[in-house]
């Protein structure tokens, strides 16, 4: 149990996605602007990368290792998560199209969102089973979610903000982030004694 | 000679116009996350170059038989082959390199920048045309990695390829080696590459 909750609180707050393993920024930068967005795009996220991590981890324990292929690991994750995201948008288009409408064109946008298949190759690295390694891209996810919400709201009062004209959008976005990311190694060495 | 010019076009626009990082904001991970040192910068910037010429190559190559209803898919297992050449080597040949490099070797595979310059330039112009773009945007991620690498080396650790630049009384300010510093690095050159283009 105690692993378990190492794991969640480790991606979700040290070793956050975007704030400490810069994972996600293209979505972190570009759906930020608002609260609303960067909430469907959060959700989104975090159903995809808690799904894909459980289909990579089977797809590389069952087919990949038995047959010594960990080298074709990169291929087959993307073409895996491909081919789930196109899925998952299949089966949200037929049983709630309120939710599709939501998602918007974020969800097809996950194939590239280097978060999810990131997440895919951590757990294979670090030889987590199953049950951490749901865990894993559900805390992923999560930590997404939670840097994104902060800064859609940081931006949205940035609007009425005096930056300098050269300063305006991606620059000032990433001075802001460097900013909550310093404020997030306030949790480095949590669990460390 | 009006081939020549067109090359010379294609190449340059990567470094300055186009840039990568600095212009289009594209493939900002692994500009972030490996810029700790100049070493690691100009070793994804090469990997990523060699990936971005061969995924360019290939398809130009195969532009007029592939059906546009199912590029996307072709062009990431073009890429990602591409990419799973690039890892083998690096383990290979410098494993200190791929030590360093960590996932974000295997994670050029969703660098936006290689998808969109197959979908924007290979799958629509000649062979020799998409090498040049190729190398082009390769050296204009390649300099850029460089540079934010050499600053955050620089200051954070007082290095520059492992040399000391500052003298023994220097005392570096290691948050520019860490999370925080990579994106106040790229934000304030953004800002100063915004400057300078609108200045001209």
């Amino acid at each position: 149990m105690e692993k378990f909750f190492v794991i969640f609180f480790g991606v979700v707050l040290i070793n956050n996605m975007i704030l400490s393993r810069f994972l996600g920024l293209c979505p972190f930068l570009g759906v930020s602007r608002a609260f609303k967005p960067a909430l469907s795009m959060g959700i989104a996220v975090t159903f995809v990368m808690t799904m894909a991590s459980i289909v990579t981890w089977i797809c590389y324990t069952f087919f990949l290792l038995p047959y010594g292929l960990e080298f074709l690991q990169t291929i087959a994750f993307i073409l895996v998560i491909a081919t789930f995201v196109q899925f998952v948008e299949m089966v949200i288009a037929k049983t709630s199209p309120p939710l599709q409408t939501a998602l918007g064109i974020y969800l097809p946008l996950i194939t590239t969102n280097c978060a999810v298949l990131g997440v895919s190759l951590i757990n294979v690295k670090e030889g987590y089973n199953l049950v951490e390694t749901t865990v894993h891209g559900f805390g992923g996810g999560l930590g997404f979610t939670m840097a994104l919400l902060l800064m859609a709201c940081i931006r949205e009062r940035l609007d009425f903000a005096e930056v300098p004209e050269c300063m305006k959008g991606f620059a000032i976005g990433f001075v802001l982030t460097s900013m909550l990311a310093l404020a997030f190694f306030g949790f480095q060495g949590f669990f460390a004694r | 000679m009006a081939v020549l010019q067109h090359l010379q076009e294609d190449f340059f626009k990567g470094i300055w116009r186009e840039n990568p990082t600095f212009r289009i904001v594209l493939g900002l991970c692994p500009s972030l996350a490996i810029s700790t040192s100049v070493v690691n910068g100009i070793g994804m910037g090469l990997a990523a170059t060699f990936v971005l010429l061969g995924s360019n190559l290939l398809v130009s190559l195969i532009r007029n038989v592939t059906p546009s209803k199912i590029r996307l898919p072709v062009f990431i297992i073009i890429i990602s082959s591409f990419v799973t050449i690039a890892d083998l080597l690096i383990e290979a040949y410098t494993p200190d390199l791929h030590k360093a490099l960590g996932i974000f070797i295997p994670l050029i595979v969703v660098n936006c920048i290689i998808l969109a310059r197959a979908e924007a330039f290979a799958s629509r112009q000649p062979v020799l045309y998409s090498i040049a773009d190729a190398l082009g945007m390769g050296a204009g991620f390649t300099l850029a990695l460089v540079i934010i690498s050499g600053i955050r080396e620089a200051i954070g650790n007082g290095t520059i390829l492992g040399v000391p630049i500052f003298g023994p009384h220097y005392e570096p300010a290691i948050t520019l080696i860490l999370a925080p510093g990579a994106f106040l690095t790229l934000g304030l050159l953004i800002g100063l590459v915004n400057y300078i283009s609108r200045k001209r």
